[in-house]
């Protein structure tokens, strides 16, 4: 069965959903389903069913799903033991549920007994018109409806990002970033052994999905290689997809297979594949989630023309050098640029790309140098290094025992508003001028509640850890655009 | 080394001689080459080819020609050739099957490249381009494609080569052609599609002689006909 957007729409966005074998015992999953439906403050109704009745996390649990009413859910959260899904599904689809998510264990990942329960399984839905997500999965999540319905932690913040996962626990590692960083999730799902559905299916639907501006994807096998190929590629021509691969699991028989050479290894194939296809290939998932939040939350560069803005000579250094390894352009200084710079800078400022103030500034110098340098007609992107040293020192001085008095309550209220105030105006010149302008500071890893990453993340961007990784995360943006524009008609 | 699908498919080979003529129907450049059987015609070829040449034992069997000596470069009058070749039709053993002697011109360039197809077990028929030469096994310097691929996938693989610095002018050599070898690649992915029976083709080396890549060896293996 092909899944319809009808069936993806009842998984993401049902009316009610029914958790199936919810539990008192807080240990199991059954409670843990229910427990996080309700913390996350979903708005549908819930219909918990337990044999026993009862009332759980104060919610009265009915004694099965024959007792729901009609056509008031959609999904299904299945915890009960594999053995007895069968008559559960068949009661669903009886009420007009539309989709099911499969978190109970004990089918394929169990032996050839689970394999045939669970062809069993995914029969029985394509005969019930019923989309099957799992078994074996972990949850899923969907922050336009306030939908946490897994039995993972934590619920991310609201964003552009949808993630599809062959590990529910990486579903989890990306929701963990979501919630460190502040670049949030839309959809999230973790597709279990993936019986009915696999990651490209997921993939097509954010591709259709109006919540979504970016794909997340961690991927370990592929049944079918040439038709994940061409489907994924379809995707990319529409959204961009993030996608890191682990495991070698197929590397094996793969290797056996490889190439004429004994040059070409099997990652090779897959890793032309994705540069084929146009999906973004990243080797962590650390980086995956940050190229993945780059996506979210800037506008695609329009060349390769980056500048650097630094307030400090040895950051912007570091930032050229990070630039030279890419396909990304340190934008040799223009002529008006540099002479307009000239009227706002003190003569000692470094007069060429990087922008280094040099210390050189007043109240409104760096929004004002910013400003100028972003909006030049040759720059295509920011890096914006103008922020930490003041929140560094707010900080310090906040702590350090004489706070509030001599005069120091005035000068750490200074320091940390002008360090938002920097990070607002980033932002605002991205939008403005659809411009990348990325900041970064080791604020964001070492003190997120610095008023500097603050800035970056109330205003809805990513604040890097270091100007190295923007500038990875850049590249990645500017291969895309590329890889689009080369191929559009 | 032999690519097989899931199914174990049997493979031939085509002699050196053979997956030419095969690639050259493509637009494969390909250097000009004589087949002969005795050592007397290959010295009159070399004449007509010009010298230096090289020459070599070729069969639809004999896949492994370095490895086995049966290769010799360089040789520059028709008594070398000729003594050359009395010596490669001395090696042939009766598994070697029919065997000829390929003559063709030494070709000089400072660059080699590799290319190749090759069948993989997830993504069937995959296209390879890589640097050659001495160093290549240690660079390892290789891009994939799944065929077929377009002109833009064929840009896109010359610019994934981390060594691509020596495309431009190198020792008194002009760049590489990059329209030359991307007519190459996709010539190459012309000849998976017209060809399904190819499993793999192993061109090594490409030799950049003036700017463009010209195979001087070539491999093909073929699924065999059902039977």
């Amino acid at each position: 069965m092909k899944p319809t957007q009808d069936h993806f729409v009842a998984l993401f966005e049902p009316r009610g959903i029914v958790v199936a074998g919810a539990s008192t015992h807080p240990g199991k999953f059954g409670f843990v389903a229910l427990h996080n439906i309700l913390a996350s403050g979903f708005a549908g109704s819930i219909f918990p069913t337990n044999r026993d009745g009862g009332e759980i996390l104060g919610v009265p649990a009915l004694a099965s799903i024959e007792e729901v009413p009609a056509g008031e859910a959609d999904l299904v959260f299945v915890c009960t033991p594999a053995s007895t899904n069968a008559e559960l599904l068949r009661a669903a689809a009886h009420k007009g549920i539309r989709a099911a998510f499969i978190a109970s264990a004990g089918y394929a990942e169990a032996g050839a007994e689970g394999r045939r329960a669970q062809q069993e399984l995914v029969d029985l839905a394509d005969e019930l018109d019923i989309l099957v997500v799992g078994p074996n999965g972990q949850g899923v999540v969907s922050t336009p409806v306030s939908l946490c319905a897994q039995i993972v932690a934590p619920y991310p913040p609201a964003g552009r990002i949808s993630v599809v996962s062959q590990s529910g626990n990486f579903v989890s590692s990306f929701e963990n970033y979501a919630k460190w960083s502040g670049a949030g999730i839309a959809r999230a799902v973790s597709c279990g052994n993936a019986a009915q559905v696999g990651v490209v299916d997921f993939l097509e639907f954010f591709a259709d999905d109006e919540a979504t501006d970016v794909a997340l994807a961690y991927v370990e096998g592929i049944e079918d290689g040439r038709q994940f190929y061409e489907r994924l590629r379809a995707v990319c021509e529409r959204m961009p997809v993030v996608l890191v691969k682990g495991g070698a699991t197929a590397g094996g028989a793969r290797a056996a297979a490889s190439h004429t050479g004994s040059l070409a290894t099997d990652d090779r194939v897959f890793e032309g594949m994705c540069r084929q296809a146009g999906a973004v290939r990243a080797a962590t998932i650390e980086s995956a989630f940050e190229v993945a939040a780059t996506f979210a939350t800037q506008p695609l560069p329009r060349g390769p023309n980056v500048i650097v803005v630094s307030t400090a000579g040895g950051w912007g250094v570091v930032t050229a050098d990070a630039i030279a390894g890419t396909d990304l352009e340190l934008l040799p200084m223009p002529d008006d640029l540099r002479a307009e710079l000239d009227t706002k800078l003190p003569p000692r400022w470094s007069r060429n790309n990087p922008i280094d103030l040099a210390g050189g500034e007043t109240k409104d110098t760096v929004p004002d140098v910013l400003a100028t340098a972003a909006h030049h007609p040759e720059v295509d992107a920011v890096v914006f290094l103008g922020m930490g040293i003041q929140g560094n020192v707010a900080m310090m001085e906040r702590a350090g025992g004489f706070y509030p008095d001599h005069g120091l309550e005035r000068i750490v209220g200074f320091h940390e508003r002008q360090e938002h105030r920097y990070a607002v105006t980033a932002s605002d010149l991205a939008s403005e001028l659809g411009k990348p302008i990325l900041t970064a500071t080791e604020l964001a890893v070492t003190s997120p509640s610095n008023a500097a990453v603050r800035g970056v993340v109330e205003s809805g961007r990513y604040c890097y850890p270091s100007a190295n990784r923007a500038v990875a995360a850049l590249d990645k943006l500017w291969w895309y655009r590329r890889w689009r524009e080369r191929r559009e008609p | 080394m032999m690519a097989t699908g899931a199914a174990q498919k049997q493979t031939c080979t085509l002699s050196e001689h053979d997956s030419k003529v095969l690639l050259a129907r493509y637009g494969l450049p390909i250097a000009p080459e004589r087949v002969v059987v005795t050592a007397e015609d290959a010295s009159s070829a070399a004449e007509e080819l010009g010298f230096p040449v090289v020459a070599k034992l070729c069969g639809d069997s004999i896949a492994h020609k370095t490895e086995r000596g049966l290769v010799r470069l360089g040789l520059t009058n028709g008594s070398d050739v000729r003594e050359a070749a009395s010596e490669l039709l001395g090696t042939a053993t009766s598994d070697d099957g029919d065997v000829s002697i390929l003559v063709a011109p030494m070709l000089r360039g400072s660059r080699e490249l590799i290319a190749g197809l090759s069948r993989d077990a997830q993504f069937e028929m995959t296209i390879m381009l890589g640097v050659g030469g001495v160093l290549a096994e240690a660079l390892a310097d290789v891009t994939i494609r799944l065929a077929p691929i377009t002109t833009i996938d064929a840009e896109d693989m010359l610019d994934d080569l981390a060594t691509r610095a020596m495309f431009g002018p190198f020792r008194g050599e002009p760049p590489i052609d990059r329209s030359a070898v991307c007519d190459l690649l996709v010539g190459m992915s012309n000849a998976a599609e017209a060809e399904p029976r190819i499993v793999s083709v192993d061109l090594n080396p490409l030799i950049v002689v003036d700017g463009r890549p010209v195979a001087v060896d070539a491999l093909i293996e073929l699924e065999e006909p059902r039977t």
